[in-house]
C-alpha cells in the first residue's frame, strides 16, 4: 500500500472497543523483568566468543606518532591488538559509519585508535590500558562560539538547511512589539541504559552481528559498505534493546571492530562500549546557539519570525541540529526565515536524539513565545490562539489533523492554569512558586517497511519482520494489531522481530516506528483476513474475525481449519505516498509545569506536570502513556540538568559519567501525567496513528523554563537552569535594589 | 583494572599486619568507591584485603554517654540507628542526603571517610592530575570546576571532599579510632583527620601507611536543632555543590547560645571555622558567620557561585534553626 489517499473504514474503526488502543501489558515484560529477555551483550548464540576493548584517542586534534602494543600483546590472554597498521582493509565511509582505525589522523577525542582482543574481559579491559600511543598534537578546535566565523550552509538532511517567506526584515523592524534573543542548549548525551554492545561471528564470507542497533536494515547497508560486503553478507540481530533514543540509529565503531577483529581471530568478538566511552566513541547531541526574532502588532498577532540556529559536529560528518525546522509549520506569519549554519570542531560525532530539531528548537523558541506574551500582557496560551494558521504556512498545505488548540484548552483546565500568578509574586514557605507552559509539534512521518504473517494450523499467527523494539513496546502493539485485525487472542499472536534475515522494517526512530511497522503488519493481516475469506468462498461484506473465527452471513468457519495442514502466509508492505506532500502532518500537544525555585539556593525542583496530547490513534493507552511521560522526563533533564560540558584545552566532555553528567532520577519528577485526546489521522496511515515518541520531549523543557521565570521573574536563555544561573539573578536583583536605597 | 592480589584475614591483628607487610595494599569494605576507581585505573593496588568479615560493624554507647561506631557500619545501618536519629540527628540527615538506598546499604562508615574526591580531571587518565600522578599538574584549575574548592585550596590541588556524612562527623566532633601492625591503637580528631591539599594532595588523610580504622566515636550528643542542608544540581544522588551541618542551639526567645557549624563541598576536608560559631552566638547574623567561613575564598571560574550560594546556604539554615 501506498499513501496516496486517506484511509477510509477499516476493521480497526469498527471495534472501538477492541484490542487496539487498549493498555495492554507489555508482551515482554515478564522476559524482561526475569532476566531472559537476552541484550546483545548476553547472546549465548555464539560460542566461545572473546573480548573486544577498545582504546581511544585522548587527544582531540592530530596525527598518531607511534603505536607501541608490544605489552599489550604480551599481557595474559591477549589475542589481537589490532591498529592501524594491521586492520584490515575497509570499504568508504557510508552515513556515519566510518571505517575504523583507517589512519593516522585523529579528528576528535574519542575515536578508536587500537582495539585489544583478549580471552576474558578483564584481560581486554586491563591489555587496553598498556597500549602506548603517542601523538603529534594538533591545537584542537573546541566551542561552537569561538568557531562561528568558519559556520558554513549544511548539505540538506531531509530538508533544506534555510527558508524564507515574505519580507522578513521590513516586517520585523515595522513591528510595534518585537523579541530578539539568544538562547542556547548544551551538548546532551542519549545516556540509554544499555551501553552499545556487539557479539560478531564469520560463516565464509557472512558476517552476522548480534549488536544494539535501532534500524537494522540501514545499519546493514552502511556496514556492508564499510567491510565491503554486499549487504545480504551482513546479517544483524537486534532482538531486545535497552534503549536508543537515536544513538543506535546506526552502528557505532565497536560494531565494525567486532566484525573485523572476528574475521582476523576466526571466532567471535563481544564488546560492549564503557559507559565513560558512551560520551565520546558514542555519539550526542550537539550544541546550539539560537537567535529568534519576532514582530508582532500589539494584538499578539505574529507578523515576522525568524529562527537562526548554529551547531557544531565533528569534520567530515554534516550532521547538523535542524531546530529551526519545526518553525517553519508552527505559527502562522507572513514573513519568515530559518537558516541552519554547522560549524566543524574537533568533537565526537553529533547524532540524531529523541526529536532532533524539534527537541532543542522548542526549548527556544517556546521561551520565546513566553517572552513576547510576557511583553504583550497576554495570557501565552491566547497568544498562541492568536498565531493559530489556517494550513502550514510555509508549505501552504493543509494539515492533515492539528489539534493544537484543544490541547492548550483541555491542559489549562486539568492543571488549573488560571491559578497562574504575575512573575515572581508566589511564595510557599521558602519557595518561590511558578506555573508555565508549551506548545508541543512533532514531525510524523512514515517509513516503507514490510511484514509478513502466516497463520499456522495452530491457529496460531506469526508475525515476521526486522523491526526493533528499543524498549518503547513495539511487540505489544504489533501484537494488539495483528490479534484484532484476525480476531484472535494475544496470546495467539507471536511477534519475531530484531533480525535482517526477516523481512525489511523501518525500525525505531523518528517516532515513526508504530506507524510504520504497524501499518506493514495491518496490510499483511488484511491481505490474510482476504485470503482466508476466499479459502472459505465466503462473502467479504460484513465478514467478522472474532474468537480464532470467522463469521459472514450464517456461516463461521475457525482460522485453523481455514489455514490448513500447511497454514497460511501473505506479506504486506507500506510506503510513503502523496499524503506526506498534500498535507502537513505532526503531532501535537501542550505542556504545563509548576517550579518551586528557592528563594536563597535557587534550586529549582518540579512539582508537577501535565502533558495533552493528540497523535492519532493511540495503539495502546499504556506504552503510549511512558512514551509521553518518558520524553516529558526527558525535558525535565534539559530544562534543569543535562549538559556535558567542553573543556576548550582538550575539546572533550569533563563530566563524562553518570554521576556527573545528571539525568533526572526519580525524585526530580514527582507529580507527571500525560492525557491523549481523541483524534484519528486518516492522511497518516492505515492505521490512522501518528509517532508519540518524540511529542513528549518537544517543548517540555520551555515549559519549566517558562515556569522558573513565572515564580521568580528571572529569564534564564542558557540551558540547563542551573542554580548558579538562578543566584546570578538573584543577586543582581539584590545589587539593584541595595543601590536604590 | 589491573590484576591484584585478594585476601581475606581472620582477624583485625592479621589484616593490620597485611597491609604493613604488602606493598600498595588497600582495604575494601563496601566497595562502592574503590571498585569504580580500580575499573579506571586510578587506583592500581596490587592487593586488596578484604576487611567486611571482621566484627567491626557494631553501634555501642560509651561509657561518656556518647557513641562507638565500628568502621563497618553500613551507611544505611547507622542512619536507621535509634540513638543516631535521636541524639545525632544531624549525622542521620547527612547519610541520608548522600548516594542512594542501594549504596548506602554497602557503604561503610570507615569507607566514606576515605572516600575520594569525585574532580573530573581525577577520575580521567588522560588528565594530568597532581593528586593522582604526583607532579603531572591540576587540570581543574583554569578547566571545569563546578565542583571544586573555594576554601583551602592550593596550586597543586583544588579537589573536594565529596563526603556528607564526613561533615556531620565534624560538626559532631568525632574521633576516628585506628590500629596499626604493631599492635598499636590512637584516636585521631576528626579535624586532623583528613588535611588540605598543600604541595601533597595525593596524602589525603593523617593515616599512616597500613594504619586501620576500626571505628568512629561521637562525643556526648550536643543540644540544639540539628540541620544537614545540602545544595545540590537534583533532588537527589548527586553531590554537594555546598553543604552545612548545623547544630544550633537557641533560647525561648530565639536567640542562639551555642553555634556549631561545618561545611561540605568547600574544601579538600569538612569546613569549620570557631571564629564563625562564635559571631553567630555573638552577633546571631547568618551573615557574620558567613563572614568568617569565607575569609580567603576565592573562586576558580566555574565555581564561583559557591562563595555566594554558601552565604546564602547559611542564612537558609540559620532561618529554620531560628523558625525551629
Amino acid at each position: 500500500m501506498e499513501m496516496n489517499q486517506p484511509i477510509g473504514r477499516t476493521p480497526l474503526d469498527d471495534r472501538p472497543d477492541g484490542l487496539v488502543g487498549r493498555p495492554l501489558d507489555r508482551v515482554d515484560g515478564p522476559l524482561k523483568v526475569t532476566g531472559r529477555a537476552p541484550y546483545a551483550y548476553e547472546v549465548r548464540e555464539l560460542a566461545d566468543p572473546a573480548y573486544g576493548f577498545i582504546v581511544p584517542a585522548t587527544v582531540s586534534a592530530g596525527t598518531i606518532r607511534a603505536i607501541d602494543a608490544d605489552a599489550a600483546r604480551r599481557a595474559p590472554g591477549v589475542i589481537l591488538v589490532m591498529t592501524h597498521e594491521n586492520v584490515p582493509e575497509q570499504g568508504e565511509k557510508k552515513e556515519q559509519v566510518w571505517p575504523q582505525l583507517a589512519g593516522t589522523q585523529v579528528r576528535f577525542r574519542g575515536q578508536p585508535v587500537a582495539f585489544v582482543v583478549a580471552e576474558t574481559f578483564e584481560q581486554a579491559r586491563a591489555a587496553a590500558m598498556l597500549v602506548a600511543v603517542t601523538y603529534d598534537r594538533s591545537k584542537p578546535k573546541g566551542l561552537l562560539r569561538e568557531n562561528l566565523a568558519a559556520a558554513y550552509e549544511p548539505k540538506p538532511v531531509n530538508s533544506p538547511p534555510d527558508s524564507a517567506l515574505g519580507d522578513f526584515d521590513a516586517a520585523f523592524a515595522a513591528a510595534p512589539v518585537r523579541i530578539d534573543a539568544e538562547y542556547t542548549t548544551p551538548v546532551q548525551i542519549h545516556a540509554q541504559m544499555e551501553p552499545h554492545a556487539t557479539i560478531a561471528a564469520w560463516d565464509g564470507d557472512r558476517v552476522t552481528l548480534h549488536t544494539a542497533n535501532q534500524m537494522l536494515n540501514r545499519g546493514q547497508k552502511s556496514l556492508a559498505a564499510v567491510l565491503k560486503l554486499p549487504p545480504e553478507n551482513v546479517r544483524l540481530v537486534s532482538r531486545y534493546i535497552g534503549g536508543g533514543f537515536g544513538s543506535k540509529l546506526q552502528p557505532l565503531p565497536e560494531a565494525t571492530l567486532a566484525a573485523l577483529a572476528a574475521r582476523v581471530v576466526r571466532r567471535p568478538v563481544k564488546v560492549a562500549l564503557t559507559r565513560q566511552q558512551e560520551f565520546s566513541v558514542g555519539t550526542h547531541r550537539t550544541d546550539t546557539i539560537q537567535r529568534i526574532r519576532l514582530g508582532a502588532d500589539r494584538d499578539g498577532r505574529l507578523q515576522a519570525i525568524a529562527h537562526e540556529s548554529w551547531s557544531d559536529t565533528a569534520e567530515g560528518d554534516g550532521f547538523f541540529e535542524t531546530s529551526a525546522n519545526v518553525t517553519r509549520s508552527l505559527y502562522a506569519a507572513a514573513n519568515r526565515v530559518t537558516r541552519h549554519r554547522l560549524v566543524n570542531l574537533n568533537v565526537p560525532l553529533a547524532s540524531a536524539m529523541r526529536a532532533p530539531g524539534e527537541a532543542v528548537g522548542q526549548l527556544a523558541f517556546e521561551c520565546a513565545m513566553d517572552e513576547l506574551a510576557e511583553r504583550l500582557k497576554l495570557d501565552p496560551i491566547e497568544l498562541r490562539v492568536r498565531n493559530e494558521p489556517a494550513e502550514d504556512p510555509e508549505k501552504k498545505v493543509p494539515f492533515s489533523v492539528r489539534q493544537l488548540v484543544p490541547c492548550m484548552r483541555e491542559g489549562a483546565r486539568l492543571f488549573g492554569w488560571d491559578g497562574r500568578a504575575a512573575p515572581g509574586t508566589r511564595r510557599e514557605g521558602d519557595w518561590l512558586v511558578g506555573m508555565g507552559m508549551s506548545a508541543a509539534a512533532r514531525l510524523n512521518p512514515l517509513m516503507a517497511s514490510s511484514a509478513k504473517v502466516r497463520l499456522g494450523p495452530d491457529g496460531v499467527l506469526t508475525v515476521r519482520m526486522a523491526m526493533t523494539d528499543i524498549g518503547t513496546g513495539t511487540y505489544t502493539i504489533l501484537t494488539q494489531i495483528a490479534a484484532e485485525m484476525l480476531g484472535l487472542p494475544p496470546n495467539r499472536v507471536r511477534v519475531e522481530l530484531g533480525d535482517t534475515d526477516l523481512p525489511y522494517a523501518s525500525g525505531s526512530g523518528g517516532s515513526f516506528g508504530a506507524g510504520s511497522a504497524g501499518s506493514a503488519l495491518y496490510v499483511a493481516c488484511d491481505n490474510l483476513r482476504k485470503a482466508l475469506i476466499r479459502a472459505g468462498d465466503l462473502n467479504p461484506d460484513g465478514a467478522v474475525f472474532r474468537d480464532g473465527a470467522v463469521t459472514s452471513g450464517n456461516r463461521t468457519e475457525s482460522l485453523a481449519n481455514l489455514a490448513g495442514r500447511t497454514g497460511m502466509e501473505e506479506a504486506g508492505e507500506i510506503k510513503p505516498g502523496e499524503m506526506k506532500a498534500k498535507f502537513s502532518q505532526y503531532s501535537y500537544g501542550a505542556h504545563f509545569a509548576e517550579v518551586g525555585v528557592d528563594a536563597e539556593t535557587g534550586e529549582i525542583r518540579l512539582r508537577r506536570m501535565l502533558g495533552v496530547f493528540t497523535g492519532g490513534r493511540i495503539l495502546n493507552a499504556k506504552t503510549a502513556r511512558s512514551q509521553a511521560i518518558g520524553g516529558m522526563t526527558f525535558g525535565v533533564g534539559a530544562a534543569l540538568m543535562e549538559e556535558a560540558v567542553t573543556d576548550p584545552r582538550h575539546s572533550y566532555y569533563v563530566n563524562h559519567d553518570l554521576a556527573e553528567y545528571h539525568v533526572p532520577v526519580h525524585a526530580d519528577v514527582p507529580a507527571i501525567d500525560a492525557v491523549f485526546l481523541p483524534e484519528l489521522d486518516d492522511k497518516a496511515n492505515p492505521l490512522k496513528s501518528k509517532g508519540l515518541g518524540e511529542l513528549g520531549i518537544c517543548g517540555a523543557g520551555a515549559a519549566l523554563a517558562n515556569a522558573v521565570y513565572n515564580a521568580t521573574g528571572i529569564r534564564i536563555r542558557d540551558y540547563p537552569l542551573t542554580l548558579d544561573k538562578v543566584l546570578k539573578g538573584f543577586e543582581e536583583r539584590e545589587g539593584q535594589a541595595q543601590r536604590r536605597t | 583494572m589491573k590484576a591484584f592480589t585478594y585476601e581475606r584475614p581472620a582477624s583485625i591483628a592479621d589484616a593490620a599486619r597485611l597491609a604493613a607487610e604488602r606493598p600498595n595494599a588497600k582495604f575494601i569494605a563496601g566497595g562502592t568507591n574503590l571498585l569504580d576507581l580500580m575499573k579506571l585505573q586510578v587506583e592500581t593496588p596490587a592487593t586488596l584485603i578484604d576487611v567486611n568479615r571482621l566484627p567491626l560493624d557494631r553501634v555501642e554507647d560509651t561509657s561518656e554517654g556518647g557513641l562507638r561506631v565500628g568502621a563497618l557500619v553500613r551507611n544505611a545501618d547507622l542512619a536507621a540507628h535509634p540513638r543516631v536519629r535521636k541524639d545525632y540527628a544531624v549525622l542521620a540527615k547527612a547519610l541520608l542526603a548522600g548516594a542512594s538506598g542501594q549504596l548506602r546499604n554497602r557503604a561503610t562508615t570507615a569507607g566514606n571517610l576515605l572516600q575520594r574526591t569525585r574532580c573530573y580531571y581525577f577520575y580521567d587518565t588522560s588528565m594530568p592530575c597532581n593528586k593522582r600522578e604526583p607532579g603531572s599538574g591540576c587540570s581543574a584549575i583554569g578547566g571545569f570546576n563546578r565542583i571544586m574548592a573555594v576554601l583551602g585550596t592550593s596550586e597543586a590541588c583544588i579537589a573536594t571532599n565529596p563526603s556528607d556524612m564526613n561533615v556531620a562527623l565534624r560538626a559532631l566532633d568525632a574521633t576516628v579510632e585506628t590500629v596499626d601492625a604493631r599492635g598499636g591503637s590512637r584516636t585521631i580528631p576528626i579535624a586532623d583527620f583528613h588535611r588540605l591539599p598543600g604541595d601533597t594532595p595525593q596524602v589525603e588523610t593523617d593515616l599512616k601507611p597500613g594504619e586501620m580504622i576500626t571505628a568512629v566515636t561521637l562525643p556526648k550528643p550536643v543540644p540544639g536543632t540539628h540541620i544537614y542542608r545540602k545544595v545540590r544540581d537534583r533532588a537527589s544522588y548527586a553531590f554537594a555543590t555546598v553543604s552545612v551541618a548545623a547544630v544550633i542551639g537557641a533560647d525561648k526567645g530565639g536567640r542562639v547560645e551555642a553555634a556549631r557549624l561545618a561545611f561540605g563541598g568547600l574544601a579538600h576536608k569538612p569546613w569549620r571555622v570557631a571564629e564563625a560559631e562564635a559571631a553567630l552566638v555573638r552577633t546571631g547574623s547568618a551573615d557574620a558567620a558567613a563572614d568568617a567561613v569565607l575569609a580567603g575564598a576565592r573562586g576558580y571560574g566555574s565555581n564561583d557561585f559557591k562563595i555566594p550560594l554558601t552565604r546564602r546556604t547559611l542564612r537558609a539554615v540559620m532561618a529554620q534553626a531560628t523558625r525551629a
